[in-house]
């Protein structure tokens, strides 16, 4: 689990890009690729795990059928080869009689007949009924023996014919015995055997055309070996594998043989003599095209998962960021607007009370004047210069309220968008006033350099006003008392104009410029609502401008902002306002 | 000759005290409570130059402006608004007013634009 959870986490490191991602966004990535890598994955596995044994058992039984077809054929061929020369040996026996057998002569001329005719033929002997060798057409001098003891006679005697296990001659050279028993009509019985070396065996198991790597031979039911096998022993050795002899069916099984190799071994038993064929193949050998495919299908698997693994991180990583854009959009959007609904109301309330007071103000502008003016026309009374100077005073205060009223009706209108052609030098100029006292109190260095020659540019004068009011704001919250504050206008690249606002405070590191603009970010810690540049950069988009900032921690900061000279053409209509 | 000022103002305090000063001043004024009295002022005497507020009961500055306009299309007319932006005092001056003055007015302001007005 640790390996899976680790691997959990690696997948959300890629997606939040070393940011320090919100939780839900993880989750959300992390359960999209589980599931669309365990809706894809698993039937590709299941299917490929059911084919591989489907096919595997498939392909065994097309690999172990020809197999045993091999073996069952060649043993035929085997069966064939005695019979045709045990069928000879039966038409001699009855084709001639003792009497004429008996005359060495016919035997040889015989034996001359079958060896040019069938091949293999060593020798002929007649042999009678007490086991004496009666005549002889060969290389050896055998007359004379007795075979009485023997088991082919036995056998012979009892089945009528009998085909021998191969056994070593007088030359050290592997033989079989052919025997057939005659009947004559009066009642006696002699046996005419024939002697046939085996070379036409290895004819027959060379016609199997087996790859070097598999054997065939035969063994007899004790398991001595018949033929010399390349791997499992000599002639007339005990057989170094298992075989299974009790059958004459034919039959494949699976084994290991003495040299440790997974072999595949095809058993076919003789009908006519007591001989077993075995072809002994590797089981690499025969299943090699099924392990090729094996390990193609495993390639394929291996490539399918690396593909889908890629694609399903690939596209997840691709969705979610797309959410979250679409989520911090709406989010944005509907802070701007529940704040701008708070402002609105704020700016309606200010302005129904700046009106009220304003009417009364101009009342005592005008009463407070006329007093002046009579105290200056008429007559010379005491307090008369005192009195001068309290109405003047009135006068003065008047004013200052004014000043107050003006800027709470002005502030309260910036709510509605209204496109007029304005000075932005103006504006900057109307922004300041308001910071102009706090600038004084802390003994700040504010340098203004506008340039006088810009033109009016079509734009909302007070959403400009907001604009600029926060980013002088957050240059005075981030000097120190005497830091300076540079504001400047100038012609911007093209139509528009550009403003700058540097600072000589704070400053700020990467990590917070680049979610300065994100809503509800914000480093003044507890009284910052982390709206302000929000809001500053959702405005500046409406009106078609944009913001860029320029920081190095501990050296200050330089926001630039830059307006087109008329705002984009869905605002201008009165599109979305924030 | 002295000039004839009529100002419309729904603030009565407000406009009795101003009449005052200007008469001080060595105008002769007239006052008028709403547009339609000061319409029918106009109709009745020739005055030189008219004050109006912006902002009145029942019929408004703009509208009055409309009125005289329309009665005596010569007769310059300084507005006075009580709110702190320009745009109903643009909207004015398109209509045809002189000038607008910001509520509350610095005499000297008012005297100088009056001299602008009758000067030419």
């Amino acid at each position: 689990m640790w390996t899976i959870r680790s691997f959990i986490d690696k997948i959300d490191d890629l997606f939040s890009r070393g940011a320090d991602s919100p939780g839900h966004y993880r989750n959300l990535t992390r359960n999209i690729i589980i599931t669309m890598l365990v809706v894809t994955i698993t039937p590709l596995t299941v299917m490929g795990i059911l084919n591989h044994f489907q096919y595997g058992r498939h392909l065994q039984n097309e690999l172990i059928t020809p197999l045993a077809n091999t073996v069952s054929k060649a043993k035929h061929s085997f069966e064939l080869f005695f019979e045709e020369r045990l069928s000879t040996v039966r038409f001699i026996a009855n084709a001639y009689d003792f009497e004429e057998l008996n005359d060495s002569r016919t035997l040889h001329h015989l034996l001359r007949i079958l060896k040019t005719e069938l091949g293999g033929f060593v020798d002929l002997a007649i042999i009678n009924a007490d086991g004496d060798l009666v005549s002889y057409a060969g290389p050896y001098n055998l007359a004379g023996k007795n075979y009485a003891s023997q088991r082919s006679f036995q056998e012979v005697l009892v089945k009528g014919s009998y085909i021998s296990n191969v056994f070593m001659g007088h030359r050290q050279l592997p033989h079989i015995v052919l025997a057939v028993q005659r009947y004559t009509d009066d009642g006696t019985n002699w046996i005419i055997r024939a002697t046939i070396d085996t070379e036409r065996f290895y004819t027959l198991l060379g016609s199997l055309r087996l790859s070097p790597q598999s054997d065939a031979f035969l063994v007899n039911s004790e398991g001595i070996m018949q033929t010399n096998s390349a791997l499992y022993g000599k002639t007339l050795k005990a057989c170094r594998l298992t075989i299974p002899t009790g059958t004459r069916s034919t039959f494949v099984s699976e084994t290991t043989d003495p040299d440790g190799r997974q072999i595949l071994l095809a058993c076919s038993g003789f009908n006519n003599a007591d001989y077993v064929l075995v072809i002994a193949k590797p089981r690499s050998v025969v299943l090699r095209s099924w392990y090729a495919l094996k390990s193609d299908a495993l390639l394929v698997y291996a490539l399918s998962l690396l593909v889908i693994i890629f694609m399903v991180v690939k596209m997840t990583g691709t969705l979610v960021r797309r959410i979250k854009e679409s989520d911090e959009r709406r989010e944005t959007a509907l802070t701007e607007l529940q704040h701008n609904q708070k402002l609105s109301s704020i700016g309606r309330l200010a302005a129904g009370v700046a009106h009220e007071i304003n009417n009364p103000l101009a009342i005592i502008n005008e009463k407070a004047g006329l007093m002046n003016d009579l105290v200056a026309a008429g007559e010379d009374f005491p307090h008369r210069k005192r009195l001068a100077e309290l109405t003047e005073a009135i006068i003065g205060s008047v004013s200052r309220c004014k000043t107050i009223t003006h800027r709470l009706l002005g502030f309260a209108r910036k709510l509605d968008t209204l496109m007029e052609p304005l000075s932005i030098n103006e504006i900057l100029k109307e922004v300041m006033g308001f910071l102009e006292r706090e600038a004084l109190y802390r003994q700040l260095d504010v340098s203004i350099d506008l340039d006088p020659s810009l033109a009016d540019i079509l734009s909302d004068r007070g959403q400009l006003q907001q604009v600029f009011l926060n980013l002088l704001t957050n240059a005075f919250a981030a000097v120190e008392d005497g830091g300076t504050v540079r504001l400047a206008s100038m012609p911007a690249q093209g139509k528009g104009v550009t403003v700058t606002v540097a600072d000589n405070g704070c400053g700020m590191t990467e990590d917070v410029a680049k979610r300065i603009f994100d809503p509800f970010f914000s480093t003044k810690k507890g009284n910052g609502t982390g709206l302000g540049l929000s809001i500053t950069y959702g405005i500046l988009k409406k009106l078609g401008g944009t913001i860029t900032l320029n920081t190095r921690q501990g050296e200050g900061t330089t926001f630039t902002v830059t307006l087109p000279d008329k705002p984009p053409a869905d605002t201008q209509k009165g599109g979305p306002t924030p | 000759m002295t000039t004839h000022v009529l100002l419309i103002d729904d603030e009565q305090e407000f406009v009795t005290t101003l009449a005052e000063r200007l008469d001080i001043r060595g105008f002769s004024t007239a006052t008028a409570e709403d547009g339609d009295t000061g319409l029918a002022l106009i109709r009745q005497e020739t005055f030189d130059v008219v004050i109006l507020d912006l902002l009145m009961p029942g019929m408004n500055g703009l509208e009055t402006l409309k009125h005289i306009r329309h009665i005596a299309p010569e007769l310059p007319v300084i507005l006075l608004t009580g709110h702190g932006s320009t745009r109903e005092g643009m909207e004015g001056m398109r209509l045809g007013a002189v000038d607008y003055l910001m509520k509350p007015l610095a005499i000297e302001d008012l005297l100088d634009k009056l001299k602008e007005v009758v000067a030419s």
